[in-house]
């Protein structure tokens, strides 16, 4: 089988809905099949890498720690839309994860470059 | 690369979402709410129409919503047919929903 490039775009927020989680299996299947994958943290979807998350407050299990284990699966390739960093006041040193930051141009890029894009 | 919207533009961000970072080669199609950005004379759609390569809606979608004589005439409207066309013709495709 011919390796894809597969990109998750992760657009909404940890809590509240269940994409985020979503997005983490498909990332965690995907590594386990020796896929390419990348990570795009868009839009709201930057706030699942702000540290300090305790979700155990609301009675939900912590997506920081599962998202925080992608490196272990062999998932490195992380980006960060910059404009939404900004928008939610979030800088670098907020972020749970090492995530290379993109601006919208080159976020436009990245979406065409990959060979599957999915958006969750 | 195919971009899809399927919500209501001022209701949610999909669609400015996807404007922002679709760049100038896309091909977006509206469907359910999506649709109602292709309303005539509307800011949505002199946007999508500035900045997309092609913009087509669905027209079931449109009629069902009482649409049908109130789309902008740049963006062309196609069934389902045409939508199942316009996804095998486009390798790549990304839904804003």
């Amino acid at each position: 089988m011919k390796q894809k490039r597969i990109l998750i775009v992760c657009r909404r927020p940890p809590y509240g809905e269940s994409f985020a989680r979503e997005a983490l299996d498909v990332a965690m299947a995907s590594a386990a099949f020796d896929q390419e994958i990348a990570l795009l943290f868009l839009d709201a979807g930057v706030t699942l890498l702000a540290k300090n998350q305790q979700p155990e407050t609301i009675g939900d299990k912590s997506l920081e720690k599962q998202f925080a284990a992608l490196p272990l699966y062999d998932v490195n390739e992380l980006y960060v839309d910059v404009g939404a960093l900004q928008q939610y006041r979030l800088s670098q040193t907020d972020l749970s994860l090492p995530a290379q930051p993109l601006t919208t141009g080159e976020i436009t890029q990245l979406l065409e470059r990959s060979d599957i894009v999915l958006n969750f | 690369m195919l971009h899809t919207i399927n919500k209501a533009p001022h209701a949610h961000d999909c669609f400015d979402a996807c404007l922002r970072v679709c760049g100038d080669n896309a091909t977006i199609v509206l469907i359910e709410d999506g649709v109602y950005a292709a309303i005539t004379d509307s800011d949505t759609a002199q946007r999508l129409c500035s900045q997309a390569k092609a913009v087509y809606a669905l027209q079931p979608d449109i009629d069902a919503r009482g649409l049908s004589t109130r789309i902008a005439p740049q963006i062309r409207t196609i069934d389902y047919a045409g939508f199942v066309q316009l996804c095998c013709e486009h390798p790549t495709i990304q839904s804003w929903y």
